[in-house]
């Protein structure tokens, strides 16, 4: 109450709801954190299964954010600096796993790259084992986590706007170096804070990746997965796996929170 | 002959053809609108129009449009056209004097030759103390000067300024315009403006656009003096009635008549202008007698101080009193009034 | 100020929640009449026949209605023990339903009302050529298990072990469905899951079953819950399913007497 505020006259009343709403989210955290048995907290989340689980999630969270930004910087780039017929139409459908439930993206994923998918009969003639294999899982959570990295990157696109790219380019700057030495650098907290999301929601991914990937240790059971298994016979295990994802989401986003704001 | 452009751009309803002579500068003027800034989007290469072309010292920079175009389009990078916009536009990220490179850069010249040249054009728009700075760290004066100075130093063939004076502070504005002037001699640049004050500055030529058109276009002192469009007769500050020819007058289009002295041949009945000085203009509440005088029935649309004087301005033309005579005749807006002004006062001649 | 908003945020919480959970409002509603609801929870693997049976009871007692509740017998236990309204809770093994009268939480004794062994799930065309448990363990054919955490996986280690052979499968899964699913689009040569699973996925996938299945009988007991509101209507429950209806829908769907 001390420190002065720049904003005068937000209406009292907003306090109630912004608290509530704040509690609903922080409420059940702690109630997770009040479950946890910190006596066995070590030897419950040192485990073999835990710890693959863990290295797995960390790993192809990684290379799942890995992919969105080399796929979508690029499709942000087109979708706001760029106008086509059906665009519109374009973006509603690349955003399209936003909305959707991740079963169901799964389930697409499936009948695209399965055996018997779409493309299955293409992806065995190039050799490749997708089904039960940890690109399974990536290819799993970059579908979810994509729109993530294109959305936050398209809105920082738009409000760079173009003018800076206009002046590079009278200068003489050909597109790419337009794109290096002036899209990429004015927009970058944005793909920070684009790349974060997509890492934390690769990381959460649940329904997809036991939809599409399957669930073995070391192989394709990631974190989520191990803690909804575990919830079967050890609860305690499942909660204190759960804080481990908590905490790792946290630095991550708080990592990703110092660095944007020099 | 440096640039010759013609194009359309029929969305806007934009139809121009502008020539740039060797190391000369162009303003272009006219209202918000008018199309000013299409004409530099179209030169820099930012828009396409539907049809026309362009050339730059001979070199093609577009031809698009129609039968008989080559479809040549030259991308903005590749011009030799750089722009400055009314703000400067620094990128951000950059320090001033890496800004200020970026366009040696850009051309494939090696960074310590590009730093070399960006410090060369920092000291050229006397900016060499900011050199290390970042804009945000930049006032406006300053930023312009280094935005000035990466212009310059993309060595473009033409110099493109888009109304580059007007997000700065006035009493930084001179100064400014003052280092303009030295680094656009001999240069070929196109100014867009709406300030008289960068038209007799820094150009040689002006050119006045209306709805999408040239209405005038001529040197700098002719267009001033002479103005034959009344945009240009309003940002040189005087009086003008257009009409037809009509004995030693003109008649304006609603039968009013001005009295004056043509100093040149301009037929009956053919397209001329009445021109005069807003101080040569007397202020009535009613018709005096006396001297053969032009009395122009008018009504008030606002006063405004002008130097030590008060301009009465009404719905075309403009009166320069004194604030005595104001608060002597009880003048305000709305009130109705006769302006006078002796036909000597009066120069007529071909619009 | 802080005490004054973590109080409002519960109440506005718990009215928002409230608002849109039903509750058993309607069982107070008609406490008078002889409208009542009896709430069961069963085993996942029991929705087919569950559902049948709770058609023919709501049949034979006028005014009742069977409300059902089915996932992991797992996830059921812990529900009831959280104190979830139940009247009934029939399980998919032994060991859930320990934890239930563990925690006196049943009234009586369960009561074993039917048995599940496990059978090879193939797809139609049965890619791998799969006739025996033993083909299972051949490199290079796809096999989906469940995991040895949920029961289905527990089944398939016994199986393993008693047969002495090493399945090396390419996904352990969160459950039976997970692994019919597998199967059924192609994604796996052959999975482990129930009997009563392969007769409930119809043509979509080929039961092959083995000798060495006998060595684990899942065996499903069901009880009356000391949390519920009708005693008497769950104790008919627990009867229409022992009983010879309920026998001859649970052999239909495969499952066998225990």
């Amino acid at each position: 109450m001390a420190r002065a505020t720049r904003h005068v006259g937000l209406p009292r009343w907003v306090f109630v709801p912004a608290a509530v709403g704040a509690l609903f989210v922080v409420l059940p955290l702690l109630a997770m954190l009040d479950r946890v048995r910190w006596g066995d907290f070590l030897g419950l989340i040192s485990s073999d299964s835990s710890v693959d689980a863990l290295l797995l999630s960390l790993r192809t969270s990684a290379a799942a954010t890995l992919l969105c930004v080399v796929l979508g910087v690029p499709m942000a780039l087109v979708l706001a600096r760029t106008s086509f017929p059906g665009q519109q139409l374009l973006r509603s459908l690349v955003l399209l796993p936003l909305v959707l439930p991740p079963v169901v993206g799964g389930i697409a994923l499936l009948y695209t790259f399965g055996r018997r998918g779409l493309l299955g009969h293409t992806v065995d003639v190039l050799g490749l084992q997708i089904a039960f294999s940890t690109t399974a899982v990536v290819m799993a959570q970059t579908f979810v986590a994509l729109p993530f990295l294109v959305v936050s990157l398209e809105g920082a696109l738009r409000t760079a706007g173009g003018r800076y790219e206009a002046v590079a380019a009278t200068l003489g700057a050909r597109p790419t170096t337009v794109f290096r030495r002036v899209t990429l650098p004015l927009v970058l907290p944005g793909l920070a804070s684009g790349a974060v999301l997509s890492f934390a929601r690769a990381l959460g991914e649940f329904g997809a990746t036991i939809t599409f990937a399957g669930s073995l240790q070391g192989v394709t059971r990631t974190l989520p997965l191990e803690i909804y298994l575990q919830r079967e016979t050890d609860a305690d295990a499942a909660v204190a796996l759960s804080l481990v994802l908590v905490v790792v989401a946290v630095v991550v986003i708080g990592l990703a929170r110092t660095r944007a704001t020099p | 002959m440096s640039l010759e452009v013609r194009a359309t751009v029929a969305e806007r309803r934009f139809d121009v053809a502008l020539r740039v002579g060797e190391g000369e500068v162009v303003a272009v003027l006219g209202q918000n609108g008018s199309g000013k800034s299409t004409a530099l989007s179209v030169i820099a290469g930012l828009l396409r129009p539907d049809s026309g072309s362009a050339t730059l010292d001979g070199r093609v920079l577009f031809d698009v449009g129609g039968a008989g175009r080559s479809g040549v389009w030259v991308p903005p990078h590749d011009r030799g056209v750089a722009l400055l916009a009314q703000e400067p536009l620094l990128f951000p990220h950059l320090s001033a004097l890496d800004n200020v490179a970026f366009g040696p850069r850009s051309s494939g010249r090696s960074r310590r030759e590009a730093r070399a040249a960006g410090e060369r054009w920092l000291h050229e728009v006397g900016a060499s103390e900011y050199a290390g700075r970042h804009p945000g760290r930049l006032s406006g004066g300053q930023a312009q000067r280094v935005a000035v100075a990466r212009a310059l130093a993309a060595e473009p063939r033409l110099l493109l300024l888009d109304e580059p004076m007007s997000a700065l502070d006035i009493d930084v504005a001179p100064a400014v315009r003052q280092m303009l002037r030295r680094v656009l001699a001999g240069r070929a640049a196109v100014i867009v403006t709406h300030d008289i004050l960068d038209a007799l500055l820094l150009a040689d030529r002006i050119v006045v656009l209306e709805d999408g058109r040239v209405v005038e276009e001529g040197p700098t002192a002719q267009v001033v003096g002479r103005p034959r469009s009344p945009f240009a007769a309003r940002i040189a500050g005087l009086n003008m009635v257009r009409g037809t020819r009509d004995g030693d007058g003109v008649r304006g289009p609603d039968g009013v008549r001005v009295e004056g002295l043509a100093d040149e041949a301009v037929p009956d009945g053919e397209p001329a202008v009445a021109v005069f000085r807003p101080s040569a203009v007397g202020v009535y509440r009613r018709p005096p007698g006396g001297s053969p005088r032009n009395v122009l029935d008018v009504t008030i649309t606002e006063l405004e101080p002008v130097g030590e004087q008060i301009r009465v301005r009404t719905a075309g033309l403009s009166a320069d009193v004194t604030a005595a005579a104001v608060a002597e005749l009880d003048l305000a807006p709305g009130t109705r009034v006769v302006f006078t002004v002796k036909a000597s006062e009066v120069t007529v001649y071909r619009a | 100020m802080k005490r004054w908003i973590g109080a409002a945020a519960v109440v506005a919480l718990l009215a928002a929640s409230a608002a849109c959970g039903s509750d058993d409002s309607s069982d107070k509603a008609s406490s008078g009449s002889k409208d009542q609801t009896l709430t069961v929870f069963a085993a996942a693997s029991l929705t087919g026949t569950f559902t049948e049976l709770g058609k023919k009871f709501e049949a034979e007692h006028q005014g009742v209605t069977v409300k059902f509740s089915f996932a992991g017998s797992s996830d059921l236990v812990a529900q009831i023990q959280q104190g979830a309204p139940a009247d009934v809770f029939a399980s998919a093994d032994t060991a859930n339903m320990d934890k239930a009268t563990g925690d006196d939480l049943t009234k009586g004794d369960p009561v074993d009302f039917a048995t599940n062994t496990l059978e090879i799930a193939v797809p139609p065309d049965n890619p791998a050529g799969v006739t025996s448990l033993q083909d299972l363990a051949k490199p290079g054919t796809k096999v989906v298990v469940c995991a040895a955490e949920v029961p289905c996986g527990a089944a398939a280690q016994k199986v393993e072990a008693a047969s002495k052979v090493t399945i090396k499968p390419v996904s352990e899964e969160q459950s039976v469905t997970d692994v019919l699913g597998k199967v059924t689009s192609g994604e796996a040569d052959a999975g482990l899951v129930y009997v009563t699973d392969v007769k409930a996925a119809g043509d979509k996938v080929k039961g092959i079953t083995f000798p060495e299945t006998t060595s684990a009988v899942n065996t499903y007991p069901i009880a009356t819950l000391s949390g519920g509101k009708h005693a008497d209507l769950g104790k008919q429950f627990v009867d229409l399913v022992t009983g010879s209806t309920g026998q001859q829908v649970l052999a239909d769907a495969g499952f066998a007497k225990p």
